[in-house]
């Protein structure tokens, strides 16, 4: 048959000499290689709960409301976050800012509850993407495990950031 | 000589199992423990190379190509041949005249002297091969040339025949 | 016999099964951790200080997990399986001497629980009994895989314990007795067997691997192609003793094979350093130890280094090369001893 292209390797297969078919020279050769690493060798691993690899820049872990420069709240509650979730896993209550809390919230509206279930969301950042005012970031670290599935839906007391000037 | 009854009791209780287990993997075991309590005896009669030996090779190695057999053969109940009277009238005439060479043989024993009192090490592996290479020197050798055939035997019947593959 | 040697012998029947179990219990710990240093990993260090207490953790799990009869299996077997592997397993080392004569006051102390003048034989036969464990348990299971795993270990224990036989006959030959503590006197400083018989030795320690079903010869548990092997169906602490008797055997022939070849407790100018002869002979157990250490530890090196052999190819090697090469030697060894020595 032709080849097609010039890449093909003709491999020669010599039938094995006497040491070769001993097996010996290569099980010690192979021992010697398993005894470099034993003796020289540093281990890779990272101990983790101690030691923590960097997070590349653009790994999204666990979702903050962010807060302007004033400290007040930028979500407004518009919703385009949930809408744009594909796991659907945002729900939120907006409720209207009253007189006396504008140092709490940016806008005329707020969210009053603003949940995440972690055990839906698949971190694909497009709410991240959605948001208007810029106050949704996949900036944290990862989910942390734990026994219930209750205890997977996030609300406001572990997504907002923490105030400023505390 | 308590210790001899209570292991003679042992040999021949397992024995009488080896043939009354239901299940022939059971009365393999059987076989095994009976065996064992052969090389117990060899032990007390002080023959220790002849106690090791039949471990070794009755234990160890017969024994385990047994069950090794019978773990492959599914031998069930409704898988077992149906024996005809005339298979069980030759095994009654079979075993009948085992049973009168028994009898004719236990009626000349005597007691022995006992072999343990006269030389102590006669059954030490040094004095025994001494003897089986001086005194019995061809008879030991012819059986090992029977083992021999036997070995060549087993090797022929795996062969395959050219002709009939 | 008095009354003080019956106890004494007893105190050493009881430090040696203890020892045999402890160094059984961290060979575990050191598998796992030499084979993560041959990975460049890190092994076990959460329990304990580098790791030191994950056996007693290992343990403690072992006893607590969920105990489980198949319906089908055979009940009684099932349980007599495991309790004669690690039977069979701890009984080999009542004949090897660990040392040399201690004397403390009046009493001399044989570091050895019996010196039987067949003690290289009964060590063939505690191994040989082995494969009953194997054999029964895999049996018992009433599941293909354990079956062919027990299949596999009975025929490959077999083939390997001939080679084994062949290439001891050419060491007996040398040393002209079955003994251990006499061959162990006679490698008196630095007249190691391993000097008269390298290639029985060689044959020996491929066959050492074979019984004890080690890698590259572990094919009775081959994971791959076998689930679990014989002890597919086994859980808790029965598997516990399956696991556990594997590395008692690891050490128990570890220690036989550096008491025939590598000189036992005997190590060079033992007398010549001018200690008196209690300090000799702790420091010859010293030393064998370190050799079994030694050995434990090569098993795991090669465990670690070479991939399992195919069937086919691990009886070819044991009926094809290692029998007549141990022939072979039998037949150096009887020429080497009528016309040089």
């Amino acid at each position: 048959m032709e080849s097609l292209s010039n890449k093909r390797k003709v491999i020669e297969s010599k039938p094995l000499n006497f040491w070769e078919r001993a097996y010996l020279p290569a099980i010690l050769h192979g021992l010697a290689i398993t005894m470099k690493h034993f003796l020289f060798k540093k281990d890779v691993t990272v101990r983790y709960p101690e030691q923590k690899r960097e997070f590349s820049e653009n790994f999204r872990g666990m979702h903050s409301l962010k807060r302007d420069e004033e400290g007040r709240e930028r979500c407004t509650a518009c919703g385009l976050c949930a809408l744009s979730c594909p796991a659907e896993a945002i729900t939120m209550i907006s409720a209207e800012r009253q007189p006396g809390e504008e140092n709490l919230y940016r806008e005329e509206k707020y969210a009053a509850v603003y949940e995440i279930n972690m055990l839906r969301c698949i971190f694909c950042g497009l709410c991240e993407e959605a948001c208007p005012k810029e106050a949704i970031y996949l900036d944290g670290d990862i989910i942390p495990a734990d026994y219930l599935r209750k205890d997977f839906i996030y609300g406001k007391d572990k997504l907002v950031e923490a105030p400023l000037n505390q | 000589m308590s210790i001899f009854y209570f292991i003679a009791f042992l040999s021949i209780l397992f024995a009488v199992l080896v043939i009354s287990a239901k299940n022939p993997v059971h009365s393999i075991l059987y076989l095994v423990l009976t065996f064992f309590t052969f090389t117990i005896q060899y032990i007390l009669l002080n023959a220790q190379f002849l106690a090791i030996v039949n471990f070794i090779v009755y234990m160890g190695a017969i024994l385990v190509l047994f069950l090794y057999t019978l773990m492959l053969i599914n031998l069930n109940k409704d898988s077992e041949p149906v024996k005809s009277n005339i298979i069980k009238i030759a095994a009654v005439l079979g075993g009948g005249s085992l049973l009168v060479v028994i009898v004719a043989c236990l009626k000349q024993v005597g007691i022995s002297q006992p072999v343990l009192l006269k030389d102590p090490g006669l059954g030490l592996v040094k004095n025994l091969g001494k003897v089986l290479f001086n005194e019995f020197l061809l008879p030991f050798e012819v059986s090992s040339l029977l083992l021999l055939s036997a070995m060549v035997g087993a090797v022929l019947l795996a062969t395959k025949d050219p002709k009939t593959t | 016999m008095g009354t003080a040697d019956i106890l004494i012998k007893f105190a050493l029947i009881v430090i040696i099964f203890l020892i045999s179990l402890l160094i059984a219990m961290y060979s575990t710990y050191a598998e796992r951790k030499v084979a993560a240093f041959f990975q460049d990993r890190v092994g076990p260090n959460r329990a304990g200080p580098f790791g030191i207490l994950q056996p007693l953790a290992d343990g403690a799990k072992m006893f607590l997990k969920e105990e489980i009869i198949p319906t089908h299996a055979n009940g009684f077997l099932f349980i007599v399986g495991p309790s004669l592997a690690i039977m069979t397993a701890c009984i080999g080392s009542a004949v090897i001497p660990w040392g040399q004569k201690l004397t403390i006051g009046t009493h001399v102390i044989d570091l050895q629980v019996t010196d039987i003048n067949v003690g290289v034989l009964y060590i063939f036969g505690v191994v040989s009994l082995g494969v009953y464990g194997v054999m029964i348990g895999g049996w018992a299971s009433n599941n293909k895989y354990s079956l062919l795993g027990a299949i596999r270990a009975a025929s490959q224990n077999i083939s390997y314990e001939i080679a084994m036989g062949l290439s001891i006959i050419s060491l007996l030959m040398t040393t002209g007795t079955l003994s251990l503590r006499e061959i162990a006197e006679q490698q008196h400083g630095w007249h190691w067997n391993i000097i008269y018989q390298p290639l029985g030795f060689l044959i020996f320690i491929v066959c050492a691997f074979a019984e004890t079903n080690r890698t590259p010869f572990d094919l009775p548990e081959c994971e791959t192609e076998l689930v679990g092997g014989y002890h597919t169906e086994y859980s808790s602490m029965k598997l516990g003793f399956y696991l556990f008797a594997e590395y008692i055997n690891m050490f128990v022939s570890s220690a036989v094979m550096a008491t025939l070849y590598f000189g036992g407790y005997n190590f060079p100018f033992m007398h010549s350093l001018g200690l008196s002869e209690n300090w000799v002979t702790i420091l010859g157990v010293i030393v064998l130890f370190a050799k079994i250490f030694f050995f434990i530890f090569f098993f795991m090196w090669v465990r670690w280094t070479i991939p399992r052999f195919r069937y086919d190819q691990l009886m070819d090697l044991g009926w094809k090369t290692l029998i007549p090469l141990a022939i072979a030697n039998i037949v150096l060894t009887g020429l080497w001893m009528t016309f040089i020595k």
